[in-house]
């Protein structure tokens, strides 16, 4: 493992002076070290007296004044393009992982990054991205300690793969599971949906938009924490990723053996996104998401948990979309904007556009 | 969306519900089976389930999700000929979203994807145009499907390229046309279909005089339907209407795109581009006459059935399979012995559980298992 040596105060850092990355830089030596420092090392915030180490330490008794478990979770990814309105990979790395961990009711604290990079790449494109990941980690509050760089023959991954490790703690009495939610329960959305995905497919250029769709991409950790004061006893939380929020809403019901209808006359979508995908044939509801939570929460408190999420910048658009009852287990349904009912169900595939 | 939300109205729709409800008592009584009504483009059907209109509606009537899905009806053996074509390494396919993933044989355009053939999905044919000039050195294949809603687009694109002389392009011709394929279902002797909907966007570019046969011959009502829901149910309110009155006539609910007499740009480039063939074979209903078109022999080069050799092996459908019969209205969907068991989206066996508009994959997807079960 090349681990990112967490830099030393003083320590002259590398630079690269080479446009492009070439099979030099992941074997080791100089060159190597030299693209570490110069496009992760100079923009990461870590520090600390583990530097150097092949790995991050974390002081245990500072984690446990926080909570009583570690979250620990990990995602990769691929997005083609690489920038996108709205964010780029790096940017979306750093809101996945604080996401998944701030879903689960955990503060993110940690946050490892590892790169593979395919030769030939730019390494000014690299530091971009990991300028970033910095700016956004800094925003939010949580560190990078440790990463991994690798680099690959062209044309063995598509420019540079992220995967990003989390850790955070979750403090005590907050216990969310997808297996929580109960009949008579409100779910609640903090926004418009399916932006990401439509940005992702208007940005690679095959449709050509008078307007870009910009991307919801954002950590949500913060607003998170609001709702869970304004609404303790909120049962279950997910980032509506991959899948939207219909495959959210199916796992939700699927693991507490429920039923949830959702209303589609209160479910949030932009009109340039709703035309988006009535000209491609796509349903935004499977559309992806990289700022938008699905919460479940008691009834008496949902009216607490909607103002909450409204006061908050990223929750400006929330809505109460549906409720949780107790028909056939598993089983989402939608209320549509004409008066009829229709299921929705798990995509089995990717969703493609249709014909006519 | 402006324009659009119109079509939309919760409480339009709720006035037809009520219209049809009170046609429906008056017909009933003079019947002992339901009145079914079979709506022939795979466009309606995706409407009818993405607003959950058919639970709207009174029990006497029972939707026929027909045969309009041009993905659905594409047999085996022509997807086995794509992906031949596909697998060649000079070659691009490029192919409309849901066609990649139609079960050939051997495999489909998504699997002989992952296996490294060059498949990429397009949304209109003169994508793949620009793809053969951006590629000089390699053939880019179109795979031409649909009815005659997609036909002019590809023959508009077939003529482009021989102005611009462009030689590293050809179209794999499947496109297929509807009178004779509403005829073959008219035809059947199990039919039981009271009435239909006809077909919007194909009518935008034939008019609806073709379609003259189904009442004159037939005495069957057909109305021409919008995709709005609102379209759609106010097209089964005019069926239901006729069939009342006793009528059988062919009514145009989409006057606001279809003209009678159809578009004659688009016609002349079907005519001048395509002649029909003899017959062509479809997914679940057979071997159809006149109901497929080839490309001209003066666009040769532009027909990648020529310019390829082609296996051109005749699969036959899956026996366990009933498409046929669920396409002509006999059974519902779920009365097909492998539905949901051997034959689900994940693996699809018959054509109709293929696409998102096929009747099978819409009623598994969006469950309107019994319209009862959704409409509490």
């Amino acid at each position: 493992m090349n681990v990112i040596p967490i830099s030393r105060p003083g320590r002259k850092l590398g630079t690269v002076s080479v446009p492009n990355v070439t099979l030099a830089h992941g074997g080791g030596g100089k060159a190597m070290k030299d693209l570490i420092d110069d496009v992760f090392i100079s923009v990461f915030n870590g520090s600390g007296p583990d530097a150097l180490e092949d790995q991050a330490r974390i002081d245990l008794l500072g984690l446990t004044k926080l909570g009583d478990r570690v979250a620990f979770t990990t995602d990769s990814f691929v997005v083609d393009p690489l920038f996108f309105p709205g964010g780029d990979i790096g940017k979306l790395a750093i809101c996945g992982t604080i996401n998944d961990l701030a879903v689960g009711g955990a503060k993110p604290l940690y946050i490892s990054c590892a790169a593979i990079i395919e030769e030939g790449v730019s390494v000014d494109l690299l530091r971009r991205i990991a300028r970033s990941m910095a700016e956004t980690a800094q925003a939010a509050g949580v560190r990078i300690v440790t990463g991994d760089t690798k680099v690959v023959h062209k044309g063995a991954c598509d420019k540079v793969f992220l995967t990003t490790t989390g850790i955070g703690v979750i403090a005590d009495g907050i216990n969310l599971g997808v297996d929580q939610a109960r009949p008579g329960d409100l779910v609640l959305v903090n926004g418009l949906l399916g932006d990401h995905g439509a940005a992702i497919l208007g940005a690679r250029g095959d449709m050509a938009l008078d307007s870009p769709i910009v991307s919801d991409c954002a950590a949500l950790h913060e607003l998170i924490a609001r709702l869970l004061q304004a609404a303790p006893h909120t049962r279950a939380i997910r980032d509506a990723t991959r899948g939207g929020i219909a495959t959210v809403l199916n796992e939700i019901a699927d693991a507490s053996g429920v039923s949830i209808s959702v209303d589609e006359e209160h479910t949030p979508i932009r009109p340039e996104v709703k035309g988006f995908c009535e000209i491609l044939g796509l349903d935004p509801l499977y559309l992806a998401n990289e700022g938008k939570l699905v919460a479940v929460v008691p009834p008496d408190e949902a009216g607490a948990a909607l103002l909450a999420l409204r006061s908050d910048p990223l929750g400006r658009d929330a809505e109460i979309i549906g409720e949780v009852g107790e028909g056939e287990s598993g089983r989402v349904t939608m209320h549509t904007v004409l008066g009829g009912v229709r299921i929705v169900d798990m995509l089995v595939g990717e969703q493609l556009p249709r014909i006519c | 969306m402006k324009y659009v939300d119109e079509f939309r109205d919760r409480e339009k729709a709720a006035t037809l519900v009520k219209k049809i409800q009170g046609l429906v008592s008056e017909i009933a009584i003079t019947k002992d089976r339901p009145i079914a009504i079979m709506e022939v483009c795979g466009g309606h059907t995706h409407s009818i389930f993405r607003y959950g209109i058919e639970g709207m509606l009174p029990k006497e009537i029972e939707l026929v999700h027909g045969p309009g899905c041009p993905v659905c009806v594409l047999p085996m053996g022509r997807i086995d000929d794509c992906v031949a074509v596909a697998e060649r390494p000079e070659v691009i396919c490029t192919t409309f979203g849901d066609a990649m993933r139609v079960p050939g044989s051997r495999k489909s355009l998504l699997q002989a994807k992952a296996d490294g053939a060059d498949v990429r999905m397009v949304y209109s044919p003169m994508d793949s145009l620009a793809l053969a000039r951006k590629n000089p050195d390699r053939e880019v294949v179109f795979f031409g499907i649909g009815f005659e809603t997609t036909m002019p687009s590809t023959a508009l694109t077939i003529l482009q390229a021989e102005a611009e002389g462009i030689t590293n392009f050809s179209v794999f011709c499947n496109h297929i046309t509807i009178v004779p394929t509403i005829k073959a279902i008219l035809d059947s002797p199990d039919l039981q279909l009271d009435g239909f909907l006809g077909p919007g966007h194909v009518s935008m570019v034939i008019g609806t005089k073709p379609y003259e046969f189904v009442s004159r011959y037939y005495r069957r009502p057909m109305v021409v339907a919008g995709f709005e829901p609102l379209d759609v149910l106010q097209s089964i309110w005019m069926v239901l209407k006729q069939i009342k009155d006793g009528r059988a006539e062919i009514e145009n609910q989409y006057a606001r795109i279809v003209p009678d007499d159809g578009n004659d740009r688009a016609l002349e480039a079907v005519a001048k581009v395509y002649e029909l063939r003899e017959f062509f074979e479809w997914r679940g209903l057979g071997s159809i006459d006149h109901s497929g078109v080839r490309i001209r022999d003066d666009y040769a080069v532009y027909d990648a059935e020529q310019k390829f050799a082609m296996p051109n092996i005749k699969i036959a459908d899956p026996k366990s399979c009933q498409c046929g019969e669920v396409l002509k209205g006999v059974i519902k969907p779920w009365q097909c012995k492998v539905f949901g068991t051997a034959c689900t989206p994940e693996t699809p066996l018959g054509a109709l559980m293929v696409s998102s508009e096929g009747a099978c994959a819409a009623y598994y997807q969006y469950g309107g298992i019994k319209k009862q079960a959704v409409a509490s």
